[in-house]
């Protein structure tokens, strides 16, 4: 019987004891189809690294063999494709921590969406807080703890499980103990705090304006694929801070080399974490290549687990000798004032060939082999300075880090740590101290700095010599097709050469040509070498001659599904249903969106089509009686002693002179004189106006409004409140509606000359509701309109139905509604005009605005556009002088130059009669 | 997401306000005096600073007010904020 | 894989497909002018979730980097192309967020009216005199989404 977990036969590579992973608990997972087992505590990259396995599929343009190079999010090349209900493409193996049954599969660059429904939830959290801190490595765990200490509130966001950044993968004494003691311990200091939140699996992924910050939080992805009942499974924290303090770390950087991109060509930073930490050898045989004094404790490192270290290559000619003591004195021999010129192998790095460089890097002496199955590669320290980018902080060029370091702040941030250069364990405790403390008492909170404690890492490094470019062995940079640039665009040196030789000198333009620092990874770990390199072919000194691209949200690729957050389906845009919607969908309505709001569009019977069923509805408003459910037009309260004038001075006709309980149509233009709005207007009291708007033009009418008042007329004592939803409408309309009204309330008289055209009552229906009754109408028919506090609309409709049952009564919808509209030759502001229409434009089409005026009958409102514009009036939208109308009227006669359809060609034409008082046609 | 300080409110996110332009364009006095190209110049020219710049805005989705505002239209900083009415405070470059 | 340009006016997005597979998305418009050119997130929030209501199959696509440009617009959200009334100054300009694709026939009317100093007569309406004649151009139903 053959065991599906056999471990294949690979050397050892997960070390018998350390690292922050837990032996008692084995995890089976499954990659490209092998079963392997690893640990928990292990991302996929260390649990396949401890399997024996490179980790990552060939490169997608080249076919290149390609393996896990780093050990976190800046990771180039081990994407995989995750199974599960909803599986997910493109996640790092670098930080997708390991559980019981992982299925991944290695992407090469491209993945696959699941074409079935996502069956997780995501959510958003809104936050305010005094101090933000964006980093748990010792830098923020200080910064947090000061902070934290003053009573302010502090949230402290890291992307990993456990906070420590930096310390997770070494070995550092602080305060006498072990580093990771006095982290846990700090932790929980901060976590008894109640001011202060700590969240874990947290990037922050953007930085916007007046310190708004995103934090995506992984909150289930580590337990596995399926939902967690009640749990979201990533919450998207929008976070407001008085203050922030970034200490995001740093990226080592790769170099750029000829076979740079091997599987076993990683960066030396993570192959100390990959020891450290999850305590497995990358490598059996190694040779570490660097620029700087950091990888030296890696070499020690690989060392003490039982790698052997063929040599220790570094780029300076003269490093600190006791850094150089103690690497010989572990038997490792250092190899100074040189590099690695090659890497070489077939499937993974069998070889690396050295040579020494002059100070222009250009190759001297003799090339060396050293056989290696690892090589560990500091290229040098890019601090994070992306988030501080993004909020606009600028950078400088540092010569004596050699890396672009943030120099400006842009917004209420400090950054502390090795996000700002400092790279020494002292250095990070001291500033994050200092500016936790500080943040605090610039939010309000005094904070004393808490002295730093005793720690292993008091040395500053020694100055770095970056090697931007090394030389190939043969050949010139056009020939370079294996340096590699960018591994995920597979963007080579030789691709660099074309685009400086194109002629382009800005960085920003080589980037767009040769896609380099596009890809997954955004450049995060490669972008200062890629800047290294054109720098070097366009014959500048350093990166800081070239200057560096933009960085842009997000730091780390976030699914859609997280910024939508619960805004999907029927929360995407809420919907506004009016107090008769029930009985709508109860019969059947087919409705129709109108703005937010739902509306009937036609009431099918069996069998019937849309067309039938309109040509129905319109029969009934014509010739018997009909209802349309009118709740969704706008209605704002005017109130106040100057209401009327302020109506005349927003409509283009008058209001002031209005009886009570009567209603008139009124026409609204912008300054520039285009129509905006329309609606009927009652006057309800003295000082009370009801004002209706179109459906979709209502809150734009209410801004509109509240502008003039507040800004032009603040002498004018009005007040404007929407009423839209308090207010059910039920419009009766057709020939036979005054029969409906006579059983609906029979105290009411409702012939025509008790109760004439555009005019309102206040009354009590039979059913004992209080009602508005307002003889208005939509579509030239006889009509009225049943206004009743929203509670009662639903029962209302119910009763006027009832009532007009005998008389065949039919609910109508927006269908029919338009049918009988265009017949009748009334536009729709906004559904037939756009913002080119003219009161005069308007009446010229030969349409009118006559809605609500009746065919039955002969009074008009008077509210035809040559009486709204030429008549009258002394109202204006612009001043209680001549208002924007008459103004736009006084626009040169002719355009210049009329489009051929004369559609805005402002003046009357020449062979139409001028407005006068003459019928208007629909009478 | 700017964080706007409404002076009756206190700060609010950007989402509860509406952008109303340009602060300070007067209304002309004499409409019907003005010039097409006058009326135009009212109508639809604006000044659009790479700089401080004062602007209205409303509380539209809560007191409703209008005010004005400073905004430097690069880094968003707010500069001033202060009642419709009152002239634009002087802001040191 | 998407061979078109997908864009929807009712819930605000467009989507096309690069080249390498990646979509590119856009959609708003901040209320307010601004030099900052890095898009407002809620925006981009917002398109995210109209991008899911098109395409349910998006939600575990990831967002790679988010950009925002500055965009010209008139107050008719119309170009403005043509002579004025500085002599021998042109304009194309105002095109807002449909640029691009307008780009040969701006550029061929525009060449026009340097050659001759007369506005082609397809783009006579697209003067800056609208702006006194009051002959405006409404674009802001078509300009509504950035595409
Ligand atoms: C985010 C975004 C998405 C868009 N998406 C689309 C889309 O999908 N489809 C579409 O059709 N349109 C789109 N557009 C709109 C389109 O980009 C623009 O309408 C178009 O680019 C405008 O072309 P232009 O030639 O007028 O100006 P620009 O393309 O802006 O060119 C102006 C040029 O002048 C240079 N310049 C400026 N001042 C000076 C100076 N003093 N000296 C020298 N040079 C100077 C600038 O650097 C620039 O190169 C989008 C715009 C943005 C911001
Ligand atoms: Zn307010």
């Amino acid at each position: 019987m053959s065991d599906p977990f056999r471990l294949p036969h690979r050397p050892a590579r997960r070390l018998p004891a350390g690292g922050r992973v837990d032996r008692s608990a084995p995890l089976r997972f499954t990659y490209d189809g092998t079963r392997y087992t690893g640990l928990r505590g292990d991302t996929l990259a260390s649990a396949l690294l401890a399997n024996g396995v490179a980790g990552a599929s060939p490169s997608l343009y080249r076919g290149r063999p390609r393996g896990i190079a780093t050990a976190g999010v800046e990771e180039p090349n081990a994407l995989v494709q995750v199974a599960g209900p909803g599986s997910e493409p493109m996640l790092l193996a670098t930080t997708l921590e390991l559980y019981e049954g992982l299925t991944a599969t290695g992407l090469s660059g491209r993945g696959r969406l699941d074409p079935g429904p996502d069956p997780a939830v995501y959510d958003k959290m809104h936050l305010h807080t005094e101090v933000l801190v964006v980093g748990a490595g010792p830098a923020g765990l200080a910064a947090a703890l000061a902070a934290g200490r003053s009573g302010a509130r502090v949230v402290l966001v890291d992307d990993q499980p456990e906070p420590g950044g930096s310390l997770l993968a070494g070995h550092e004494e602080i305060d006498g103990v072990p580093a990771l003691d006095w982290v846990a311990a700090v932790r929980e200091e901060l976590a008894a705090r109640p001011g202060v939140r700590i969240l874990t699996r947290s990037t922050a992924t953007g930085y916007y304006d007046h310190n708004y910050l995103l934090v995506a939080e992984h909150r289930t992805d580590h337990l596995g694929p399926h939902p967690v009942p009640g749990v979201s499974r990533q919450r998207l924290w929008h976070i407001r801070a008085r203050r922030v303090v970034l200490a995001t770390g740093s990226h080592e950087r790769p170099m750029v080399f000829a076979g740079n991109d091997l599987p076993g060509v990683m960066s030396a930073a993570a192959v100390r974490a990959y020891v450290n930490r999850y305590a497995v050898l990358p490598g059996h045989r190694a040779v570490v290549l660097t620029t700087n004094d950091h990888a030296y404790a890696t070499a020690l490192d690989l060392v003490a687990a039982g790698a052997e270290v063929s040599a220790l290559v570094d780029t300076r000619p003269e490093p600190p000798a006791g850094l150089v003591d103690a690497a010989r004195r572990a038997g490792i021999e250092v190899v100074t004032g040189s590099c690695v010129v090659g890497a070489y192998g077939d499937a993974a790095v069998a070889a690396v060939r050295t040579a020494a460089l002059d100070a222009d890097d250009a190759v001297t002496g003799p090339v060396r082999d050293l056989a290696c199955d690892l090589l560990a590669v500091s290229g040098g320290w890019s601090p994070a300075v992306q988030l501080w980018s993004q909020a606009q902080g600028t950078t400088r060029y540092d010569e004596d880090l050699a890396a672009f370091v943030p120099a400006r702040a842009a917004q209420h941030v400090d950054i502390v740590g090795a996000a700002r250069g400092v790279l020494d364990l002292a250095g990070c405790l001291d500033g994050g101290f200092a500016a936790g403390a500080e943040a605090a008492r610039s939010a309000g909170f005094p904070a004393a700095v808490p002295a730093t404690p005793a720690n292993s890492g008091d040395t500053r490094p020694s100055r770095p010599r970056p090697v931007w470019l090394v030389p190939g062995e043969d050949g010139d940079p056009s020939t370079w097709h294996d340096h590699f640039v960018d591994l995920q665009r597979d963007a080579t040196v030789a691709d660099v050469h074309r685009a400086v030789r194109a002629g382009m000198r800005s960085v920003e333009h080589i980037k767009r040509y040769t896609t380099i620092g596009t890809a997954h990874d955004q450049g995060k770990a490669s972008a200062v070498s890629a800047t290294g390199v054109i720098a070097r072919l366009l014959g500048a000194r350093t990166p800081g001659d070239v200057g560096t691209t933009t960085y842009r949200g997000p730091y780390v690729p976030v699914p859609f599904a997280l910024l939508a957050g619960r805004e999907r389906g029927p929360l995407f845009d809420p919907v506004r249903t009016t107090a008769i919607h029930p009985w709508h969908t109860a019969h059947g309505a087919v409705f129709e969106n109108v703005g937010q709001w739902q509306r009937p569009r036609y009431f099918p019977l069996a069998g019937e089509d849309m067309d039938a069923a309109v040509l129905r509805e319109c029969r009934a408003a014509r010739a018997g009686v009909a209802v349309m459910d009118a709740t969704t037009l706008g209605k704002i309260d005017v109130i106040g002693p100057d209401a009327g004038a302020f109506l005349n001075r927003v409509y283009t006709n008058a209001f002031a002179r209005l009886a009570v309980n009567s209603a008139r149509y009124g026409m609204m233009c912008r300054a520039d004189g285009m129509v905006f709005d329309d609606g009927v207007t009652l006057r309800l009291a003295e000082d009370h106006y009801l004002m209706t708007t179109t459906t979709g033009n209502a809150a734009g009418v209410l801004d509109w409004l509240e502008e003039w008042l507040q800004t032009e007329w603040p002498e004018l004592r009005v007040r404007l409140t929407s009423v839209t939803e308090q207010w059910a409408t039920v419009a009766v309309v057709g020939p036979r509606s005054r029969e409906v009204l006579g059983a609906l309330v029979p105290d009411l008289d409702v012939s025509n000359d008790a109760f004439p055209f555009m005019t309102a009552r206040e009354t009590r229906l039979a059913n004992g509701v209080e009602a508005r009754i307002c003889r208005i109408s939509f579509s030239g028919e006889l009509a009225f309109e049943i206004n009743v506090a929203s509670w009662y609309g639903l029962a209302v409709w119910e009763s006027v139905i009832e009532a007009g049952r005998p008389l065949g009564i039919t609910p109508y919808g927006t269908e029919t509604m338009h049918v009988l509209r265009a017949e009748k030759g009334y536009p729709i502001v906004g559904q037939d005009t756009d913002g080119t229409v003219t009161p005069w434009t308007w009446a010229w089409s030969g349409s009118s605005p006559g809605r609500r005026t009746s065919s039955e009958n002969a009074r008009s409102d008077g509210a035809t556009p040559a009486a709204a514009t030429a008549g009258n009036s002394s109202a204006c939208c612009r001043s209680t002088r001549p208002c924007c109308c008459r103004r736009a009227r006084s626009w040169s006669p002719t355009p210049k130059r009329p489009c051929p359809s004369g559609r805005w060609d402002m003046s009357p034409p020449a062979t139409a009669a001028p407005p006068s008082a003459a019928p208007s046609p629909w009478r | 997401m700017l964080l706007i300080a409404c002076p009756w409110c206190g700060e609010r996110e950007e989402l509860e306000f509406h952008y109303g332009g340009q602060a300070h364009v007067a209304h002309p006095a004499e409409p019907e005096g003005l010039s097409d190209s006058q009326w135009g110049e009212y109508l639809f020219v604006r000044d659009n600073p790479k700089g401080p710049f004062a602007e209205r805005w409303s509380h539209s989705a809560g007191c409703r007010r209008w005010f004005n505002v400073v905004r430097h239209t690069v880094t968003h900083e707010i500069l001033a904020v202060y009642p419709a009415g009152q002239p634009k405070p002087v802001i040191l470059p | 894989m998407h061979p078109t340009v997908v864009m929807s006016n009712h819930v605000h997005v467009y989507v096309s497909q690069a080249h390498k597979g990646e979509l590119v998305m856009g959609a708003g418009v901040d209320s307010y002018n601004g030099y900052g050119q890095r898009g407002s997130f809620h925006l981009i929030e917002r398109q995210m979730a109209a991008a899911l209501e098109l395409f349910p199959v998006f939600a575990r696509a990831h967002v790679l980097r988010t950009w925002g440009g500055i965009v010209d617009v008139t107050p008719d959200a119309s170009p403005i192309i043509g002579p004025t009334p500085v002599g021998n100054l042109f304009l194309n300009c105002g095109w807002g967020t449909g640029g691009f694709k307008a780009t040969p026939a701006s550029g061929w009317v525009y060449a026009h009216a340097i050659a001759t100093g007369e506005p082609h007569p397809l783009a006579e309406a697209f003067t800056l005199e609208r702006f006194t004649t009051g002959a405006l151009i409404d674009e802001h139903g078509a300009a509504a989404v950035a595409h």
